[in-house]
């Protein structure tokens, strides 16, 4: 694939690969804050080939794994509620609430249907006018903009059957969270990639500024990750903390204006509950008033029953940083893909089953 | 996180286009890049184009990477 | 004959014996059915394989194929990789009320193309019609008899440190094809299902040696789950090579919208095959010149030590846990 593959070219690799392992000389521990990254990383076992200088550690970047069980419970409610058809990414569907899972709920007769994009979940409400279509917005700053052309779309053709449940989340916010909780140390973080294309990478300029920590916007393939690594690395040895774009092929200072517009045309901040850190304020997103129409919150009456959080889950500590998933006692122990306890093993990048499916007994 | 993946766009209907991912194609919205044009590699998430990639970058990023791997070689 | 199938069809009476008769017997056409006893009697001697599999795919027409070609195909090449030669076959259909009869006639002519192929029969059958919703259109299981050459010992326990692992052409096609068909995906693709009997290719390569210790077809699951299989029956360890990997761009594609690993996709009509190492190449070049063959790779070897365990070496030379498939596989946005 143009612009894909050659990302993945194993000689390539060998050339940045030598080059971090001649210039790492300090110790220093990178966090890839995006699930994506993560992903990257065990994939093609880039921790492997990295010097032992070099100590990776993963962050809460995965949207599904910080979306609190309160907020699910409140999809799972909806998808109950008769004449409802819950539409949803994929991500999703297996993540256990304090109860029940979208597929749990599906199985049991309610209509929760899976969709690749808001436009499929705007023709669902289309070609459905008596049933009114919630879709269940997770996702950070990459989707929040889709969603938000969705809501424009749906209002272009004024739709009065589709509503957006927004449990969007916001990047900068929860990483100035993480730094000030002193929990994790960094020497360096690996910017996620397309939050950043739309954002741009001067967002992350006060994490260099009042944190001093080099930061540097990565691809997601293999080759852009060990390439924003020597970035990294070259901060490190030369002492310096700034904000720099290794994945310049879809990156900018400045982001791209006409989603960023989009976004804030229909969202606005406010505070959001993250698993394993609490609420933190203004790093989510939900519907303005002129769009209140489109709003789940306020169109349904949700009654999501009290909240429960599974006993010696770990999620959060692990998402946080400050533990891995091999430190949980439940890991491959009562919580499996198949069966998961927390979102981190459901979710196909979250740290847990990145673990389990590429990294169990490999001991790094 | 965000998985999004280059496209070329090859027609282009009012906001709508069709698109070339390496041999699959699909129709996607251009609402949050409204300046794409047929010929240009889009970056594709959840079936809207959220950036237009720059080609030239692209290139020199490779080219930097041959480089590397050229220095690396002749060190061997 | 009404333009679709009703419950009556399904009861046994008049409908139901003229269904069976125009619409199996007729085009299957065959002897031992024809005579459409309740059993069918035939002589068979030596070693047997016997195999059954239900098949619930959906949609049942897809590109490359349908629900017809699949069940035959499946049980063919599950008899196939006990290294037995296909012989007879039984069909049953639950249908669903309603249920077009011109699809129905679609579906029994790919059943007939595709035993024409594998030079297996159907001799025996059943149709049962189900209220509508009971069923999603339609379902078929079957059953499968093969003949096993005496001396014959082909098993997912025999792999042994040294072998090779072969594999016989490109992976994900059968998964992605379907997958591009079903709501909530939609993408165009030129990618057809790869489902195909394989049994010929298997005569040729037993022809070929006689070392040949494991035959899979990496069906639902992937290639994935199929090396781990055999990985944890023989207890053995297996080493495969990304770079070796055959993989058709357009599945490729699909995979990385999707959020899918290729070595998770399903296949029909691609076999593994772990081979004695001296014969390897002469299984391989075997297999090179058959029809599925053509595109047949080295792909890996047997090792000592990690027993149950399959690793990758990835594109970057570092190696990887290659997990089973746990789970559905389901698309994902981040």
């Amino acid at each position: 694939m143009k612009f894909l593959s050659e990302f993945r070219d194993g000689r390539l690799a060998k050339g940045v690969v030598s080059q971090i392992h001649r210039r790492s000389e300090t110790p220093a521990r990178f966090m890839e804050f995006c699930g994506g990254h993560t992903v990257t990383i065990f994939r093609y076992g880039i921790r492997q080939i990295l010097p032992a200088t070099i100590e990776m550690l993963s962050g809460p970047g995965c949207p599904v794994c910080v979306t609190a069980n309160a907020d699910l419970d409140k999809a799972i409610a909806l998808a109950q509620t008769p004449g409802v058809i819950v539409t949803t990414f994929g991500d999703m569907l297996k993540v256990p609430g304090s109860d029940l899972s979208l597929q749990e709920v599906k199985a049991e007769g309610a209509d929760v249907r899976m969709v690749y994009s808001t436009m499929d979940a705007v023709h669902i409400a289309e070609e459905n006018p008596s049933k009114r279509v919630v879709f269940l917005g997770i996702g950070f700053e990459t989707t929040a903009p889709t969603v938000a052309a969705s809501i424009l779309h749906a209002e272009e053709k004024h739709l009065k059957n589709y509503y957006v449940l927004s449990v969007h989340k916001l990047c900068p916010p929860v990483i100035k969270a993480l730094l000030d909780s002193g929990e994790v140390n960094l020497d360096g973080l690996i910017c996620p990639g397309h939050v950043s294309a739309v954002i741009g990478s001067r967002a992350w300029d006060f994490i260099a500024r009042d944190y001093a920590i080099p930061c540097v916007v990565s691809g997601f393939e293999p080759l852009d990750v060990l390439q924003c690594v020597d970035m990294l690395v070259t901060q490190v040895e030369e002492g310096n903390s700034k904000v720099e774009i290794a994945y310049r092929r879809g990156v900018r200072p400045e982001g791209f204006p006409e989603a960023l517009r989009l976004m804030h045309e229909v969202f606005e901040a406010c505070p959001a509950q993250w698993r394993g850190m609490g609420t933190i304020p203004d790093s989510g997103l939900k519907l303005r008033s002129t769009y209140q129409h489109f709003d789940a919150e306020y169109a349904f009456d949700i009654d999501p029953g009290p909240t429960r959080e599974p006993q010696g889950c770990i999620c959060g500590d692990i998402l946080r940083g400050v533990k891995t998933p091999l430190d949980c006692r439940l890991f491959d122990n009562g919580c499996t893909p198949e069966d998961p306890v927390g979102p981190c093993m459901v979710s196909s990048e979250g740290s847990c089953a990145t673990y389990y499916l590429y990294g169990r007994n490999s001991g790094r | 996180m965000c998985l999004a993946i280059p496209a070329l766009i090859k027609s282009i209907e009012n906001e709508e286009a069709d698109v070339d991912m390496g041999g699959i194609t699909r129709r996607i919205s251009l609402r949050l890049t409204p300046q794409a044009k047929v010929g240009d590699y889009v970056i594709v998430h959840t079936g809207y184009a959220i950036n237009i990639l720059d080609q030239h970058e692209a290139r020199e990023t490779l080219k930097l990477f041959d480089q590397l791997a050229k220095a690396a070689e002749e060190e061997r | 004959m009404a333009d679709r199938i009703l419950l009556a069809h399904g009861s046994g009476g008049k409908l139901a014996h003229d269904l069976v008769q125009e619409m199996f017997v007729d085009v299957l056409g065959n002897p031992i059915l024809a005579k459409l006893d309740d059993a069918a009697v035939f002589t068979a001697s030596g070693r047997l394989a016997f195999t059954t599999d239900s098949y619930v795919v959906t949609p049942i027409f897809f590109p490359g194929g349908d629900i017809g070609k699949l069940a035959v195909c499946g049980t063919v090449n599950d008899l196939a990789m006990s290294g037995a030669r296909p012989l007879y076959l039984s069909l049953s259909f639950i249908i669903e009320e309603g249920f077009p009869q011109k699809d129905l006639e679609k579906i029994v002519n790919s059943v007939k193309e595709a035993t024409d192929e594998a030079g297996a029969m159907i001799v025996t059958g059943d149709t049962k019609v189900v209220d509508q919703g009971s069923v999603d259109k339609l379902y078929i299981n079957t059953a499968g008899v093969g003949a096993v050459a005496p001396g014959l010992n082909i098993s997912g326990s025999n792999a042994q440190p040294g072998d090779k692992v072969l594999l016989s052409g490109p992976i994900g096609d059968h998964g992605i094809a379907v997958m591009s068909k079903r709501e909530g995906f939609s993408f165009s693709t030129k990618l057809e299902s790869d489902c195909a009997p394989l049994n010929d290719m298997v005569a040729d390569m037993l022809a070929a040696s006689s070392n040949i210790h494991c035959l899979r077809d990496p069906t639902r699951g992937g290639l994935a789950t199929t090396l781990n299989e055999l990985a944890k029956q023989s207890e053995i360890k297996i080493i495969i090579e990304e770079e070796r990997l055959p993989v058709h761009d357009e599945v490729l594609a699909a995979c990385e919208m999707l959020g899918f690993d290729p070595l998770y996709v399903a296949n029909e009509g691609k076999l593994v095959a772990v081979v004695a190492a001296p014969d390897a190449e002469r299984v391989l070049n075997t297999m090179r010149k058959t029809r599925y063959g053509k595109e047949a790779v080295i792909l890996g070897e047997v090792v000592e030590g990690d027993s149950g365990r399959v690793v990758m070496k990835t594109h970057l030379g570092a190696t990887r846990i290659v997990d089973m498939l746990v789970g559905d596989l389901l698309p994902r946005i981040c």
